[in-house]
């Protein structure tokens, strides 16, 4: 169906359930069929995995010259940075201006040496959580590593004591509790993404579901 | 892979009560892929002026109904969709449909059991579907379900439930009223706790299939309640809806 069905009686409030905007800034900052909210809502597929962070490691491998892992003193002291972005929920929900702290993405590759065959990255999660993305869509500060949100660690509900934040793509790419990346030559569905949801996800194009 | 999931009209054909702020809707589809027990449906609306909004709503019925399907919706406080659907939406009306959407949180007959679903409030929509369908399958796996609600009044699917549970099938349903209780009441009266799951789960052991749906802290308690209990994680899926709290 190309042409939308108008809903009998359906006006609207232009501003979302939460009303938490309404100008026309926040409107053009809403991604098609997204609505604003205030709230950061949780969503999980399972159990909050809780590891204790002395135990806790942060890994890159594969295609690359030799892997590397953070513990986690090691991971807090690498060159970290503030971010304010705005994050998409396939289930619908769109929160602006959220504030995080962490190190890029491209801070954590300039530890290996990658080799140039690497295309894809794999993240993958306490819990045995996995999504995809082409290397390309984690460069240029386009994705970082969070274990703060509004200036307080990030609790275990949210993705703590870290997780990949890849703001341009529905929120399930940013993977919580987040304990590698790997580097890949071949794409390789993730999770959701093994379950209908887009390979790719990006909320400007509404690729929600496999197809879209 | 699959094609697109196109988006499709639907027709109203029944609107029927289930609590003072939940309603549920029985949907006539041109088309439906046999869907999932678990399953969700995203619903867009659309204003004459092209302004449109999309939400998702957990399918309430079984599979074999065919190409009718029922979302039960909880009336949101200011909520544009929800409102919408209680306020204007009566049998007759169309509104575009997608689905069926999700392929973790579904729970088929042949899947097995025991069978452990935790709801609360409006959280057991999608459980309903597992139940009904087990009950049009012919399953017979031991299943036990703990449902969450503030009220009596706010029980939904109070007397199917009842049905369900006495038709020999080896399903129980167990219910908590975390707010007020109707004299005589024998059931919980508390919030979900470690030893209320522990009750609920303990007679199916700790190889059951568990799925729990409701508001995040309820699905956080007990997910972690669960798995303390010795419920392996793998075996704990879970689907989430509202605020944080805090």
């Amino acid at each position: 169906m190309s042409e939308r069905f108008v809903t009998r009686g359906f006006v609207g409030r232009r501003g979302g359930a939460d009303d938490a905007g309404t100008g026309d800034d926040f409107h053009a900052r809403t991604p098609p069929g997204q609505y604003l909210t205030n709230d950061f809502p949780v969503l999980s597929a399972g159990p909050t995995p809780r590891t204790p962070l002395d135990r806790w490691s942060l890994r890159i491998e594969g295609l690359l010259g030799s892997p590397i892992e953070w513990t986690w003193n090691e991971f807090l002291a690498l060159p970290a940075r503030d971010w304010v972005v705005d994050i998409s929920c396939v289930t619908k929900w769109t929160k602006l201006d959220m504030r995080w702290r962490g190190p890029s993405v491209d801070t954590l590759l300039e530890a290996v040496d990658i080799d140039p065959k690497a295309a894809f990255v794999v993240a993958w999660s306490d819990g045995g959580y996995t999504t995809n993305l082409p290397l390309a869509d984690v460069l240029n500060d386009q994705a970082f590593v969070a274990y703060e949100d509004d200036g307080k660690p990030l609790t275990p509900e949210h993705g703590g004591p870290a997780r990949l934040v890849v703001p341009g793509r529905y929120f399930w790419k940013s993977a919580k509790w987040v304990r590698g990346l790997r580097l890949q030559t071949k794409d390789e569905p993730g999770f959701w993404e093994s379950l209908g949801y887009n390979n790719r996800g990006d909320q400007w194009r509404e690729e929600r579901y496999t197809g879209d | 892979m699959a094609g697109t999931i196109a988006w499709q009209l639907a027709t109203v054909k029944a609107v029927r009560d289930e609590t003072p702020a939940v309603r549920s809707f029985t949907l006539a589809l041109p088309e439906w892929p046999r869907h999932r027990p678990g399953q969700h449906v995203d619903v867009r609306l659309t204003a004459e002026d092209g302004y449109s909004v999309e939400r998702s709503y957990s399918i309430a019925s079984e599979p074999e109904r065919g190409a009718e399907l029922d979302l039960t919706v909880e009336r949101i406080v200011d909520g544009e969709v929800s409102g919408f659907l209680h306020e204007v939406v009566v049998a007759g009306d169309r509104f575009e449909v997608r689905g069926p959407i999700g392929g973790y949180f579904v729970w088929e007959a042949p899947h097995g059991g025991p069978l452990l679903l935790v709801a609360g409030g409006s959280g057991v929509v999608p459980l309903m579907a597992m139940l009904r369908h087990r009950a049009r399958a012919g399953s017979s796996v031991p299943t036990r379900l703990l449902y969450s609600s503030r009220g009596a009044d706010e029980i939904i699917y109070r007397t199917e439930l009842e049905n369900l549970a006495s038709d020999g099938s080896g399903l129980e349903v167990l219910h908590t009223l975390t707010r007020s209780q109707p004299p005589g009441w024998t059931g919980y009266a508390r919030r979900i706790d470690e030893r209320m799951l522990a009750e609920a789960a303990e007679p199916l052991g700790i190889g059951s299939r568990v799925f729990i749906c409701g508001p995040t802290a309820l699905v956080e308690n007990a997910a972690n309640g669960l798995v303390r209990l010795g419920l392996p994680a793998g075996h704990i899926r879970t689907e989430r809806f509202g605020p944080t709290g805090t």
